[in-house]
């Protein structure tokens, strides 16, 4: 399902399946994207935030037209524990690469990988100089 | 030939592409169509640009003999081939359009004979050196270009300006030279020529003349508002060709947008502009304790929009997501009100419809 903004439209509440994961993306050349994320993860429910959550940073090839500091974005990760995956969708290798990523990650927190959950994800973000 | 018409017929030719060369110089009319089958057109534009001179001087020595013109017929014939090589690649210049108002009379039967010996007889005492010359082209549009000199100095034939009118209507464009100081001048020859009051520069400038003869002319699509009480059809204008398990969630956010849009932008193309210039004089508005610039003095600030199809550009941020929808009324007004330059000042409503120039 893509939404451009959360939260979702309430008309379309009994169409919805049960959400497993929520990706946001962030165009790296728009301050208006990182904006509408930040504005957006005020409407998610606080258990999402243990594994079922991800950022994802797209349009990074094009260095030029950066508009985005790397660090708010990594901090805005660690501020809700959730990864932030960096990515260039005008490259087809680098597009499908970060779309199978995506659905491996799909595939555990919807429950289909027997031995993990998203749990896993939070406990894999925490920094090894953190110890 | 005079040495200098070589040279600036050379220059011209050369500033041709290489495969128009052919048809330009058909379009001119002055070599005749066996002198064209003689040139090589295959060889570098250098040798080509020679020839077309050779060539053409062996005319004008012709003409002399039978006419005994002077000097400036040449320039004339040559002035007409660069008035044709810019009449083709127009959108390499930059246009301004001035708007002539009349007195209040009804309209003359205009006349085009009278027009040009009005013109000529405004420039000529006036600079004793200037070289016009005119075009008419099958839209109406009348092209004049001017190249200007000083009772001293012979016409710069290299800076000339470009003036396109058309007649039925009150509005000119024009090109200018470097040359500003001759602005004045060349307005008054033009409300004198065509019987008109009094002329203004609107605030509007762009590349591409045929746009800017959209806008003045309303011809590009407006959207006329129409009451209609539910989406005609507009429920499912996106392409279902994409995967059936892609849902999109903000399907009817999706078509606010796309009709919001249409109502500002219209279903056409919109003309081409390259800029939006925006002249702020606003007062600083802080809370009083701060004590910020206590002159009050208006801020002073120039933003500015560029894009190589800014209309185009505008219509495409609401969709894409770029901004919300609806746009400023400032950047939506710029084809209604036919301007893309803008003094915003304080209060009494956005923008003061000056008749003023910047």
């Amino acid at each position: 399902h893509i939404a451009t903004s959360l939260p979702l439209p309430s008309e379309r509440d009994h169409l919805r399946p049960r959400i497993d994961l929520i990706v946001f993306m962030i165009d790296i050349k728009s301050k208006y994207s990182l904006r509408n994320v930040e504005a957006s993860l005020a409407y998610v429910d606080a258990s999402f935030f243990l594994g079922k959550v991800c950022f994802l940073v797209t349009g990074v090839g094009r260095v030029n037209a950066c508009s985005i500091d790397t660090n708010a974005v990594c901090k805005l990760g660690e501020t809700y524990c959730s990864p932030v995956l960096f990515c260039e969708l005008e490259l087809e290798g680098i597009r499908v690469v970060t779309a199978q990523r995506l659905v491996r990650m799909l595939q555990i927190c919807a429950g289909h990988i027997p031995g993990v959950s998203a749990l896993s994800f939070v406990s894999l973000m925490r920094n090894s100089d953190d110890d | 030939m005079d040495e200098t018409v070589a040279e600036y017929i050379r220059r011209t030719v050369l500033k041709i592409p290489k495969d128009e060369i052919k048809t330009m110089l058909q379009k001119w009319g002055f070599l005749s169509e066996a002198q064209l089958q003689t040139l090589n057109f295959h060889q570098i534009k250098d040798n080509i640009s020679q020839e077309v001179v050779q060539l053409c001087g062996s005319n004008l020595l012709l003409q002399k003999g039978e006419h005994m013109l002077e000097n400036s017929a040449d320039i004339k014939q040559a002035a007409v081939l660069d008035i044709i090589y810019n009449h083709i690649y127009q959108n390499k210049r930059m246009w301004s359009v001035y708007q002539m108002k009349k007195s209040g009379e009804e309209l003359d039967y205009f006349d085009i004979t009278d027009f040009k010996k009005k013109f000529k007889g405004i420039l000529r005492p006036a600079l004793k050196n200037v070289t016009i010359t005119f075009k008419e082209y099958e839209d109406n549009a009348i092209w004049i270009r001017v190249a200007w000199g000083t009772p001293y100095k012979k016409p710069n034939q290299y800076k000339p300006s470009y003036v396109v009118y058309h007649s039925q209507t009150p509005y000119v464009f024009i090109s200018a030279s470097v040359l500003k100081s001759n602005l004045p001048l060349l307005c008054q020859a033009l409300i004198v020529a065509s019987n008109y009051h009094d002329i203004r520069e609107m605030e509007l400038r762009s590349h591409s003349l045929n746009s800017l003869k959209d806008i003045v002319f309303k011809r590009y699509s407006q959207n006329f508002q129409t009451y209609s009480p539910k989406p005609l059809q507009g429920g499912n204008v996106e392409p279902e060709s994409a995967d059936i398990r892609i849902v999109q969630e903000n399907r009817s956010e999706k078509e606010r947008i796309r009709r919001l849009n249409q109502d500002v932008f219209g279903d056409g193309p919109q003309p081409k502009l390259e800029f939006a210039q925006y002249r702020l004089e606003t007062m600083f508005k802080s809370d009083p304790k701060m004590g910020v610039l206590d002159k009050k003095e208006p801020f002073r600030c120039l933003v500015k929009f560029s894009s190589p199809h800014l209309l185009e550009s505008l219509k495409s941020l609401a969709p894409l997501g770029m901004a919300d929808a609806p746009l400023s009324p400032l950047l939506t007004c710029i084809p209604h009100k036919a301007r893309n330059y803008f003094k915003i000042r304080e209060k009494k409503g956005l923008f003061p419809e000056s008749f003023v120039s910047p």
